[in-house]
């Protein structure tokens, strides 16, 4: 589909260049005249919304590095310098800030989009591995960035995320000591987390171009998932119609990023991270940011820590391998009836797994108990418990509990035995358990047993049936 | 006919926003807990700031009278370290004129190094951060027990801001019976946990207005709460004001941008 260049340059100068470096060619073949399927739908808009989203974050992160200071003494400070004295510092900040979150929004969109209309598969599974890989350097970059302003969420998410590398058998600390740079979070940790949090970015930058190079070399799949045929009738070129509805796409996703930056700047973001870091006082309630919380959930869903580690990381893992675990003919769930219920579903799944991940493992979501009595003080209701418990053969903690009530203005302590309860970490379980299953069992199932819907024979057509559809209507 | 077209149109367009809208309702669903076992922090009542809202500003005279409430009471044991005193004559914040906040600093004394290199009092200048009124958190805890926080950014600094600081300073009352309180702790269910090492900071009538507002306790607690947000997020005003801007913009854009994209395709089929 990239096929033979259709540049002529226009004059004597362009002439020059071309026979010398031919860049202007290259520009002309990747934006102008490049032909994209004419049936792409704004979910298509993400690609160019998230170069955006990456150009926003390098130009602010440039500007706000120039006014950081990158020490456990002076970090907090100098953001809140930022903030305060430096000319639209708050402006920057707090484009940064929330630009991570319209990145991430935009990349699961992005990621979603290829997931439905199989945009992973033959022959785009180069393109989707090197997507795959910009994700995590995002997450990474996130990571980093989030550890800079030093307060408590930076250090104690900082702390819970090394932390993890802990768990690796032998190496395991010796490893997060190399980490730290020390024997826990703190001087040099910043100082390296700053420096990385410059340094991925270009890295991301540097694989976008395989990306998108990988994507002009296969071409754009397409809502329907079946190749271009005619490029004549089943394409249109970039310019002007790909970048004019990019353009579009674009200016409706900045509506809302600016909804966020000057109206909720603070809205996706922990209240906590306004307090200063402190290694002596550890958090009621350590979260990471929203995107990271579905893996949040994994990890916790597992009651060993290194398996929880193994687990969380291969929910990122498995997507490598995706498009070698889907056996199905047709790529677009447009045509997959099954798969099409299945995608709404984990899609659920993985905001539902996002939720417990902000969640206290151990909130109880249903249950029920037998109470034993209301006690005045919490000793009596205790006393209360462990004679029932040592009667029926129960154990005190898990079996029972107490709970603090107000009533009239007078405590009372609420001595019961928990029949049934289902918690946070009981749904995680479940949720993490259907997450690999999707991937690693109906993906290859599916395209086993489905029975697509017939496919239209090109694009054109496609595009055609649906007008005529329209107009019956 | 108009149920497949419903169906197609659920299918292609409109499923996501279904979709979403199932997940908040099992959100909901789920966020509906059992009574939990710890005494939970009440839920803080709602204000309805003047700064609240994308048209919302200060109101200058209740930053003037926050001030008079910080300066008072709050910072005899509370630092605020990121307030300079030039802050208070900038633009949206509480208006005091340059004349007013060089007297008001001079009230204070800060400590320099002179040419001769040695420790020496001078009068605080605009520019001179406003005083802590200990040398170190340390020293704070040596004299009251716990070293009180910060309060730079403390209205963003608390799940709830500008309204759980007005609830907490309005929350003090007697611990229900039956609830014994740890020595040095005092009852206020806002506070999580319910016990803070703080006392009850402020009563009614504790400061003299000049503007002749009334000095309810409920007044006097949301003039220091409004102060106090001013203080954390001091270029509110400005962010509100280029907001508005910046989104009248994006809408004309996306308008004109909607229209060149349906003229450019027109000729597609």
């Amino acid at each position: 589909m990239s096929g033979e260049s259709t540049y002529t340059p226009g004059n004597g100068l362009t002439r020059w260049l071309d026979d010398r470096l031919p860049v202007l060619r290259l520009v002309n073949d990747s934006f102008v005249d490049y032909p994209t399927p004419k049936n792409l739908n704004y979910w298509w808009t993400f690609g160019g919304i998230l170069s955006m989203c990456l150009g926003i974050q390098i130009i602010t992160g440039i500007i706000l590095a120039m006014h950081y200071t990158p020490n456990v003494d002076l970090a907090f400070a100098s953001v809140e310098h930022i903030m305060r004295d430096v000319n639209y510092g708050w402006l920057l900040r707090y484009i940064h800030a929330n630009g991570a979150s319209m990145f991430f929004i935009a990349v699961y969109i992005h990621m979603f989009r290829g997931l439905y209309y199989g945009s992973y598969k033959a022959p785009r599974e180069v393109l989707w591995i090197l997507g795959v890989l910009i994700y995590l350097l995002m997450m990474a970059t996130a990571f980093f960035g989030y550890v800079l302003p030093w307060g408590q969420m930076s250090f104690w998410g900082a702390t819970v995320i090394t932390n993890l590398f802990g768990a690796i058998p032998i190496v395991g600390d010796p490893i997060r000591e190399w980490l730290w740079g020390g024997f826990s979070v703190g001087n040099p940790t910043l100082n390296r987390f700053f420096s990385l949090h410059y340094l991925f970015p270009f890295l991301i930058a540097g694989v976008t171009i395989l990306h998108v190079w990988a994507l002009h070399v296969t071409g754009q799949n397409n809502p329907s998932g079946i190749e271009v045929k005619d490029p004549a009738k089943d394409t249109v070129k970039f310019t002007p119609y790909a970048t004019v509805k990019d353009a579009f796409g674009m200016s409706v996703f900045l509506i809302l990023f600016a909804y966020f930056v000057f109206y909720n700047p603070n809205g996706l973001g922990e209240a906590a991270n306004y307090v200063e870091a402190n290694p002596l006082q550890t958090p009621a309630h350590i979260v990471p940011e929203w995107y990271l919380l579905p893996f949040y959930a994994i990890l916790r869903a597992v009651p060993d820590k290194l398996g929880g580690v193994l687990l969380m990381f291969a929910a990122i893992g498995v997507l490598f391998v995706l498009p070698w675990l889907d056996t199905s003919k047709v790529r677009s769930a447009r045509f997959r009836p099954l798969y099409r219920q299945f995608f709404w579903i984990h899609l659920v799944v993985c905001i539902i797994l996002g939720w417990c991940g902000a969640q206290l493992p151990s909130n109880v979501l249903f249950g029920s108990d037998t109470q034993i009595g209301i006690y005045d003080t919490r000793g009596e209701a205790l006393e209360a418990v462990t004679t029932a418990a040592k009667e029926q053969g129960l154990s005190p903690e898990d079996d029972f509990k107490v709970e603090e009530h107000v009533e009239d203005n007078k405590l009372e302590f609420v001595a019961s035995r928990v029949d049934f309860a289902f918690d946070v970490t009981d749904l995680s379980r479940i949720l993490t358990i259907y997450y690999f299953l999707h991937f690693l069992v109906l993906f290859p199932v599916l395209g086993l047993v489905e029975r697509p819907q017939s496919l239209p024979s090109s694009i054109s057509e496609s595009v055609l049936g649906k007008k005529a559809a329209t107009a019956e209507a | 006919m108009m149920k497949t077209m419903i169906q197609s149109v659920l299918g292609r367009r409109a499923m996501g926003v279904v979709m979403a809208g199932a997940v908040i309702a099992t959100g909901f669903a789920f966020g509906v807990q059992p009574a939990s076992a710890a005494s939970e922090a009440h839920e803080p009542e709602a204000i309805d700031w003047s700064f609240n809202g994308p048209f919302g500003t200060y109101d200058k005279s209740q930053l003037r009278r926050g001030f008079k409430v910080f300066k008072e009471v709050c910072a005899t044991c509370h630092s605020a370290h990121l307030l300079k005193f030039r802050n208070l004559a900038e633009e949206g914040g509480p208006a005091f004129s340059e004349a007013q906040v060089k007297v008001i600093a001079a009230e204070y004394t800060i400590e320099e190094l002179n040419g001769d290199g040695d420790m020496e009092e001078r009068p605080r200048l605009p520019k001179d951060p406003f005083p802590s009124p200990y040398a170190n958190p340390e020293q704070a805890a040596a004299a009251l027990g716990v070293a009180p926080p910060d309060l730079s950014v403390m209205a963003k600094a608390r799940e709830g801001g500008p309204d759980y600081i007005h609830a907490l300073l309005m929350g003090y009352q007697d611990p229900p019976e039956g609830r014994e309180m740890a020595p040095g702790t005092h009852y206020n269910p806002y506070f999580p946990g319910g016990a803070i090492a703080m006392p009850a900071p402020l009563f009614a009538d504790q400061v003299e207005y000049e503007d002749g507002t009334p000095t309810t306790l409920d007044q006097e607690s949301q003039d220091v709460t409004a102060f106090l947000m001013w203080v954390a997020e001091p270029k509110l005003e400005q962010r509100h004001e280029m907001g508005f801007q910046v989104l009248i913009y994006l809408i004309a854009l996306a308008g004109i941008l909607y229209f060149a994209t349906r003229k450019v395709w027109s000729d597609v089929h």
